[in-house]
C-alpha cells in the first residue's frame, strides 16, 4: 500500500475511553497523598463531629454534616484529582505526548471527569453507611439520590476550577494553592460548621464561594434547608464552572 | 481525496515559525518517504523540535504547512497512522508498563499485542512493573515501545537514545532498521552523530531554523573536504601551523595531529621536514567533522 493513501481506520472509541479511565482511576489511587486524604478525611470528620459530638452545636449533626461533608468530599476529586494531574502532566510533557499521539479529542478530560465522578461516589457511599449505621440517619430513598445527584453535579464546577489550576500552575505549585483553594472554603462556605455559628460577615460573603451553592443544594436535599430556592444555586454553579472552563480553555491554546 | 499528490509520508512546506523574535523556522521544505529515515541534524535551538512539533500538529506553523500521509496532522487519521517518541514525555509514574501499552494500543486500528511491543522494544520482564520504579534507559525504551506499538507507517524519533546504554542503543536501532526495511517511514533527531551514520538513509542538517544541508550520509560528508593527519613527530606545532595547507593544528604529548584540505601536500611536506616521523595516519571527515564545519559556516 502507498504511503499517501489511508484507509480510515475503525477504531472503537469507547475502548480508548473506557481504558483513560481505568489508567486515571488507577494513577491516583496508587497516589496516597490522593487517594488517602480524599477517601479518608471526609468519613472521619464525620464521624469526629456528627456521631461523637452530637448534637453540641445545637443543630442536627448528623443530617447537616452528612450533607455538608459529602460536598467536602466531592470537592476534592476535582480540585486535587483534575488540578494537580493536569499540572503535572502538562509540565512533564505527558499530555504534549498524548496531543501528539493518536488519542480521541476528549478523552483526556473525560476520563479525569469519570474519574472525579467516581471517586465522589465513593465518597458519598462511606459517608452514606456511616450516617445510616452510627449516626442514626434515617431518610426517605428519594432524598438520598437527590443528595447523590447534588453531589455529582457538584463534581463538575471544581472539576472545572481545578482544570484551570492545572493549566496556571506548576506541579510542585498545584497541591499547595489546591489546599489553599480547598480548606478556607470549605470553612467559609460552612461545611464544617453552620453559618448561623461564625460571624456575620461570613454569612455575607458566602455567596461568593461554589461550595456554599452546593452545601445549600445538599442541605436542601436531606430537608435541611427549607424553603430555599434552588435555581439560583445551580445557575451560580453552573455559570461558576462555565467560567473556568473557558479560562483554562484560553491558557491551553496558548500552549 | 485519500492520494496525495506527492505520496510523502510526511512533509514540510515552506514551514516558518517565531516564537517572539526568536525565529526557529525559516522556511523548511523537507520530505519523507516510505522505507526511508531521515536524521535531523543540528545544534540545539536549531529548530528541530519545532519542526517535528509541526509535523505532529502540537504547534501551528505561521506561514506553510506540514502534512502527514498527504493530510493535516491536525485530523485523528493521520496521525493514527504516526508512532510518536518525544524529547521529554514524563509518563504517569504510578501505571504499569502494561497499562500505558494497552491505552496507548487502543488508540490505534491495528497495533501490534502486548508482547510483541515488549520483545521490540527489550521490556520482557518489565510489564508489571511501574513506570516510576525503572531506571532511566528502561523509561525511554517504555517509550519507544509506546512510539511503535501503533504499527505506524510513520516514526518520529526525537532523540530516541539518550541516556541508553549500549546495549539498549544497538537494540534499538535493530528495531529501527527493522521498521524501516518494513517499508515504515522514519524521521529521527540525534545528537550522537554515529546513529545518523549507521541509520540513515538521508541527512538533514538544521542551522538557525534554515536546512544548510541535506542528502545521503555520503553526500553530505563529501561537501566536508577536510582531514584529519595524526603522526608522531618532533616538528614545531607552530612551524607546521604556518604551512598555507594547513587549517589547524594541535599537539598532544609527541603526537601532532592537523586538520587540512590537501592530506597528500601536507603529508609529503611532513615526510620531508621529519625524516623520523611514525605512525602516521589520514582519516578522511567523518559525520561529525562535517557537522561541525556545516553549521559553523552558517552560523
Amino acid at each position: 500500500m502507498d504511503a499517501a493513501t489511508l484507509d480510515v481506520p475503525r477504531v472503537p472509541l469507547w475502548r480508548c475511553h473506557l481504558l483513560e479511565a481505568r489508567n486515571e482511576f488507577l494513577r491516583l489511587l496508587r497516589a496516597p497523598s490522593f487517594a488517602l486524604p480524599t477517601l479518608l478525611f471526609p468519613p472521619m470528620f464525620y464521624l469526629l463531629f456528627a456521631v461523637l459530638f452530637e448534637r453540641r452545636g445545637g443543630f442536627e449533626a448528623n443530617l447537616y454534616l452528612l450533607a455538608t461533608y459529602g460536598v467536602f468530599g466531592v470537592m476534592s476529586p476535582g480540585l486535587f484529582g483534575f488540578g494537580v494531574t493536569v499540572a503535572l502532566d502538562r509540565e512533564r510533557g505527558w499530555l504534549a505526548l498524548k496531543r501528539a499521539l493518536p488519542m480521541p479529542p476528549g478523552a483526556y478530560l473525560a476520563s479525569k471527569l469519570a474519574m472525579a465522578m467516581l471517586f465522589a461516589t465513593i465518597i458519598f457511599a462511606i459517608l452514606a453507611v456511616l450516617a445510616m449505621v452510627l449516626g442514626g440517619v434515617r431518610l426517605p430513598a428519594g432524598a438520598w439520590l437527590s443528595l447523590y445527584a447534588t453531589e455529582l453535579f457538584g463534581v463538575l464546577p471544581f472539576c472545572a476550577l481545578g482544570l484551570w489550576l492545572g493549566t496556571v500552575a506548576s506541579g510542585q505549585a498545584a497541591p499547595a494553592i489546591a489546599n489553599l483553594l480547598y480548606l478556607p472554603m470549605s470553612f467559609l462556605s460552612g461545611l464544617w460548621m453552620p453559618l448561623t455559628v461564625l460571624p456575620a460577615f461570613v454569612a455575607k460573603i458566602a455567596p461568593l464561594w461554589p461550595a456554599w451553592h452546593l452545601g445549600r443544594l445538599a442541605l436542601a436535599a436531606v430537608g435541611q434547608a427549607p424553603g430555599e430556592a434552588l435555581l439560583p444555586h445551580v445557575a451560580a454553579l453552573a455559570a461558576f464552572g462555565l467560567a473556568f472552563v473557558a479560562l483554562a480553555r484560553r491558557r491551553l491554546a496558548r500552549g | 481525496m485519500q492520494q496525495a499528490e506527492s505520496g510523502a509520508a510526511v512533509e514540510w512546506r515552506g514551514v516558518r515559525k517565531r516564537y517572539g523574535g526568536t525565529v526557529a523556522l525559516d522556511g523548511i521544505d523537507l520530505e519523507v518517504r516510505r522505507g526511508e529515515l531521515l536524521a535531523l541534524l543540528g545544534p540545539n535551538g536549531a529548530g528541530k523540535s519545532t519542526a517535528i512539533a509541526i509535523a505532529l500538529g502540537l504547534l501551528p506553523a505561521d506561514a506553510g504547512e506540514a502534512r502527514l500521509c498527504g493530510r493535516p496532522p491536525a485530523e485523528l487519521d493521520a496521525r493514527r497512522a504516526c508512532g510518536v517518541m518525544l524529547q521529554s514525555a514524563g509518563l504517569p509514574d504510578s501505571l504499569k508498563v502494561r497499562e500505558l501499552l494497552e491505552l496507548t494500543c487502543s488508540y490505534y486500528a491495528a497495533p501490534r499485542t502486548i508482547a510483541g511491543c515488549a520483545g521490540l522494544a527489550g521490556l520482557d520482564g518489565l510489564l508489571d512493573r511501574r513506570y516510576g520504579r525503572l531506571s532511566g534507559g528502561e523509561q525511554r525504551r517504555v517509550q519507544f515501545a509506546l512510539a511503535i506499538c501503533g504499527n505506524p507507517r510513520l516514526l518520529f524519533l526525537d532523540e530516541p537514545t539518550t541516556g541508553l546504554d549500549l546495549d539498549a542503543r544497538g537494540l534499538l536501532w535493530r528495531a529501527i532498521r527493522a521498521m524501516v526495511e518494513a517499508g515504515c517511514a522514519v524521521v529521527m533527531t540525534t545528537h550522537y552523530l554515529e546513529e545518523a551514520e549507521a541509520l540513515a538513509d538521508r541527512v538533514a542538517v538544521l542551522a538557525r531554523g534554515r536546512i544548510v544541508a541535506c542528502g545521503s550520509v555520503q553526500q553530505v560528508r563529501a561537501r566536508v573536504s577536510q582531514r584529519r593527519i595524526r603522526c608522531v613527530s618532533v616538528l614545531d606545532a607552530a612551524r607546521v601551523g604556518a604551512w598555507p595547507e594547513v587549517r589547524s593544528v594541535c599537539r598532544d604529548g609527541d603526537r601532532i595531529e592537523i586538520v587540512t584540505d590537501q592530506a597528500e601536500v601536507v603529508v609529503r611536506q611532513l615526510l620531508f621536514e621529519d625524516s623520523g616521523l611514525s605512525q602516521l595516519e589520514v582519516q578522511r571527515a567523518g559525520l561529525a567533522d562535517a557537522f561541525v564545519e556545516i553549521t559553523r559556516e552558517a552560523a
